[in-house]
């Protein structure tokens, strides 16, 4: 049951992805007018099940790659995903069926799609993470053994890179040194697969869900509530003004911890977060109250948008939201690509949902 | 040359023009409110020409004028007088996925724009370029538009970094206009090119505006015998010479809420507070952080446009002294609607058919105006209004804190009486003497300020000749905004990482404010502005 993506949904997708990128996956202003523009210029973008294609059919994972930042300031021509397609095909000797966002969270949420008007390709109602994540192999593809390889990278002068790395590390090193020579940021795709491998291999319905978090407006701290245990599982960790902020950048990757202190019912509660790009644990009086893998989004209490780690500052009134993540990430293998330790936290994850009832 | 006694402060509201005129010590000497005027100079002349009157002074003892202004809000929000710009954006092949001004109101777009282009060119990150700059075809666009365009906004792909390929567009539109006004992206907004875009197109088309109130000031300082030094209020606060105003008329915009801010405070001697200022249709609530307004750290839309230049942090309620008090199938309603500047004929206070909130005020014994008395009817309703007002402004002061912890309120505009005298989470509610101008006194106290707002890498442990570098050129540009150079100091520094940066890349933003050149003193709150860095 395919339906069509078109103008008027694309400031709901904004919003869904940018709430599921937890903080990071990227500023998804730039990306809302850039589909904006597409749409406009190339018509509406089909958005397709997996049940819908060929088991045989090509499906491309896409997104960016490098400093989100940058993409703020030096953000696409256009032209990249046709590109990515032509050495895919070329690479591959089979034409590429439709298009699939390696990471729903922020702003690689909105790129397939505005390449896919361009090129007349569907997308694929599925992604690699259900999130955002900061590295390329952390994506339900590599846990399915899917090969990253070969992965081809193009910047917006017509350069092209292609790399067979010996493993998903070697890959995500390689990409991010070639990504800071493109000039900090560039177009990628990797773990190319066949639709019945996708079946078992990515995270499906993730732009539907981004759509439906995305048409959550708020309307007062009950209703927003109710709305988002309905729609997407998840439970308000607190409301509050964020107090504190500090952070720090190591290895080219921004780290630290936030401090929101909860107003109105929620007074005299305070909720650290840990960050490294995303929102990565959420304490409370040192008792854990959310986790990685799990989402942990920071949203505008008077807009509802999702506020990026690198735009947290003192005084904002938030609410801190926590989501449960796909199912895949909670396995052995999953919590071992990204669950706490992976992030350097000696902590065993809890989900969400018990930390919540325990609370209660 | 005037004899550098005594400076004046004008502020240019929606509904009001307020002057003050202040001696060398900071204080009050004389204060005007009188009706804005549609043309530039009607309302400021007779607000100058009041407090000339009421001070009894002669003009030559007048050594300097501080005008802030909203011509340049009004002329965007109405789409008035703007000049036609010639768009130009240099970054291709990157960027050609969002064109310049998509996404604007088409009305404001096609009220100002002479054409757009995105032309092979831009930096990288690290000051390389992106791609050769395309001279020749930036000539052919401005040979197109050439007869219709009054300005032209240049922005390159990471101009805060390295702005060489704008300042090469600048001499170009030189060579092939002449004396054309060019709008460099670089000198107007920071990091985030759509918004600094849309900020530069915009401060290009209020080139125009920014020529005739400088003109008017100038018309009407001249006909009443004034010769002092000029300058216009900045939105952070601080002020800048005509000339850096005419090239920057954008930084004007958000100026009278600042102005306040400031005001207040030097008013009621604190350099930390929460300002509320109530007027007659809204009331703005802003924060005075070491005696400047805390700045809004989310982009600011304007005429429905993104732009990422400088504003004041405000939350902005529909309350004030004009505001309607109505009965609603026996709910209560006060505002949005306003008599606005028609209180003093239509409040019941007045004798007026109309129940406004200083009706209220008046009942409740905490406004004492007007010469009527109030219906019986009017005590319960006054009561409920008020209670009203009072929890809305409570909610909204505490939504404005940084910290845990009571702050003092300074209450100024001229619906303030309306604020109870005590306010939770407020440790008291102060009350300063001529609150009602504290935008003219805002105005005539500012100093003169620079700021950089730029992305600096640094390779190898060069962290403190970044911080060097940008603490210059922030004192460069307070200079060139009229600054003296003898006295000047940092009062704000932050600095942003990147994330996804191995090497040290950090954006660094400066303020650095300096006097007034020819020593007249500019009041300060003590121990506000002047205790050096601020680094979070």
């Amino acid at each position: 049951m395919s339906r069509l993506i078109a103008a008027g949904d694309v400031e709901d997708l904004a919003r869904g992805c940018a709430l599921l990128g937890a903080g990071g996956g990227g500023d998804t202003s730039v990306g809302r007018l850039m589909m904006l523009q597409a749409i406009g210029d190339f018509g509406p973008v089909t958005l397709v099940g997996v049940d819908e294609l060929d088991p045989d059919a090509l499906v491309m994972p896409c997104g960016m790659v490098g400093a989100p930042t940058v993409a703020t300031e030096k953000f696409e021509s256009g032209d990249e995903g046709a590109r990515l397609r032509q050495e895919v095909e070329r690479l591959r000797g089979e034409p590429v069926a439709c298009l699939m966002p390696a990471e729903i969270g922020g702003s690689n949420g909105l790129l397939p799609f505005v390449w896919a008007a361009r090129l007349s390709l569907p997308v694929l109602d599925a992604d690699g993470m259900g999130r955002a994540f900061p590295e390329i192999p952390q994506v339900a593809m590599h846990l399915a053994g899917i090969s990253p390889s070969p992965a081809v990278m193009t910047d917006e002068r017509g350069n092209v890179a292609v790399f067979r790395a010996c493993s998903g590390a070697w890959l995500e090193r390689l990409e991010r040194a070639t990504a800071v020579e493109f000039g900090g940021s560039a177009a990628s795709t990797e773990y190319c697969m066949t639709a019945g491998e996708a079946r078992r291999a990515a995270i499906h319905g993730s732009v539907t869900r981004a759509l439906g978090i995305g048409k959550l407006r708020l309307g007062g701290e009950g209703n927003l509530v109710d709305e988002l245990v309905i729609r997407a599982g998840g439970f308000i960790l607190l409301f509050g003004k964020v107090a504190d902020v500090e952070r720090r950048t190591s290895g080219g990757f921004v780290r630290g911890s936030v401090v929101v202190e909860g107003t109105g019912s929620d007074a005299g509660r305070l909720l650290r977060l840990e960050l490294q790009n995303e929102n990565l644990v959420a304490f409370e009086g040192g008792e854990l109250r959310a986790c990685v893998p799990d989402l942990i989004s920071v949203v505008d209490v008077e807009t509802g948008d999702a506020i990026s780690t690198e735009r947290l500052r003192y005084g904002q009134r938030v609410a801190v939201l926590g989501l449960p993540c796909d199912p895949l990430w909670r396995t052995e293998g999953g919590l071992g690509l990204v669950g706490p330790r992976a992030f350097g936290y000696d902590l065993d994850y809890q989900p969400i949902e018990e930390l919540v009832d325990a609370d209660r | 040359m005037p004899t550098g006694e005594y400076r004046i402060g004008v502020d240019v509201g929606g509904t009001n023009t307020d002057a003050v005129l202040l001696d060398l010590s900071g204080e009050v000497v004389a204060k005007a409110k009188v009706p804005t005027t549609l043309d530039v100079e009607g309302g400021i002349s007779a607000a100058l020409e009041s407090v000339l009157v009421a001070s009894g002074l002669d003009a030559d003892r007048v050594s300097h004028l501080m005008l802030g202004t909203t011509h340049a809000t009004n002329a965007v929000l109405e789409r008035r007088q703007l000049g036609r710009v010639a768009v130009v954006r240099i970054g291709a092949p990157a960027t050609r996925a969002v064109r310049p001004l998509f996404g604007w109101p088409e009305p404001l777009r096609a009220a100002l724009s002479a054409g757009e282009v995105i032309v092979g060119g831009g930096m990288e990150l690290d000051g390389r370029e992106l791609a050769p700059f395309d001279v020749e075809a930036l000539r052919r666009f401005l040979a197109s538009c050439a007869s219709r365009l009054d300005a032209v906004a240049v922005t390159s792909v990471f101009a805060p970094v390295c702005a060489d390929h704008e300042l090469r567009a600048e001499e170009l539109v030189r060579a092939e206009l002449g004396d054309c006004p060019v709008s460099l992206s670089h000198r107007v907004g920071s990091m985030g090119l759509l918004e600094r875009e849309n900020a530069t197109v915009l401060n290009a088309a209020l080139q125009g505006v920014a020529e005739r109130v400088v003109d008017g000031l100038q018309r009407a300082l001249h006909t009443l015998g004034l010769d002092p030094v000029p300058y216009f209020a900045q939105n952070d606060g601080t002020l800048m010479s005509l000339d850096y105003a005419r090239r920057f008329p954008i930084l004007t915009i958000g100026s009278g809420p600042a102005n306040s801010i400031r005001g207040a405070a030097l008013l009621a001697g604190v350099a930390d507070a929460i300002v509320v200022d109530v007027g007659g249709t809204s009331t703005d609530i802003g924060v005075v952080a070491r005696g400047f307004p805390r700045e809004s750290s989310q982009g600011v839309e304007i005429g429905g446009v993104r732009t990422n230049f400088r504003m004041p942090d405000l939350i902005t309620l529909a309350l004030g002294g004009g505001s309607l008090v109505v009965s609603e199938d026996g709910r209560l309603r006060v505002g949005p609607e306003s008599v606005g500047f028609a209180l003093p004929e239509k409040g019941l206070v007045f004798g007026g058919q109309t129940f406004t909130l200083t009706d209220a005020g008046v009942a409740r014994g905490r406004m004492h105006l007007g010469s009527e008395r109030l219906p019986a009817w009017c005590a319960g309703p006054a009561g409920e209004a008020l209670a009203r007002v009072d929890a809305e402004v409570t909610a909204a002061i505490d939504r404005m804190k940084l910290r845990r912890g009571d702050r003092p309120v300074v209450a100024v505009g001229g619906g303030s009486e309306l604020l109870p005298d005590e306010i939770p989470g407020a440790t008291e509610v102060l009350r300063p003497p001529h609150f009602d101008v504290a935008n003219a006194v805002g105005a005539a106290t500012g100093a003169v300020s620079g700021q950089v707002d730029r992305v600096y890498r640094f390779p190898s442990g060069g962290r403190e000749q970044a911080l060097e570098a940008a603490k210059e050129e922030a004192g460069r540009q307070a200079v060139l905004a009229g600054a003296d150079p003898g006295g000047l100091s940092v009062v704000e520094l932050e600095e942003i990482p990147l994330a996804y940066l191995p090497g040290g890349a950090v954006r660094l933003r400066v303020k650095v404010i300096g006097p007034l050149p020819d020593g007249a003193s500019t009041s300060v709150p003590s121990g506000s502005c002047r205790e050096g860095e601020r680094s979070r």
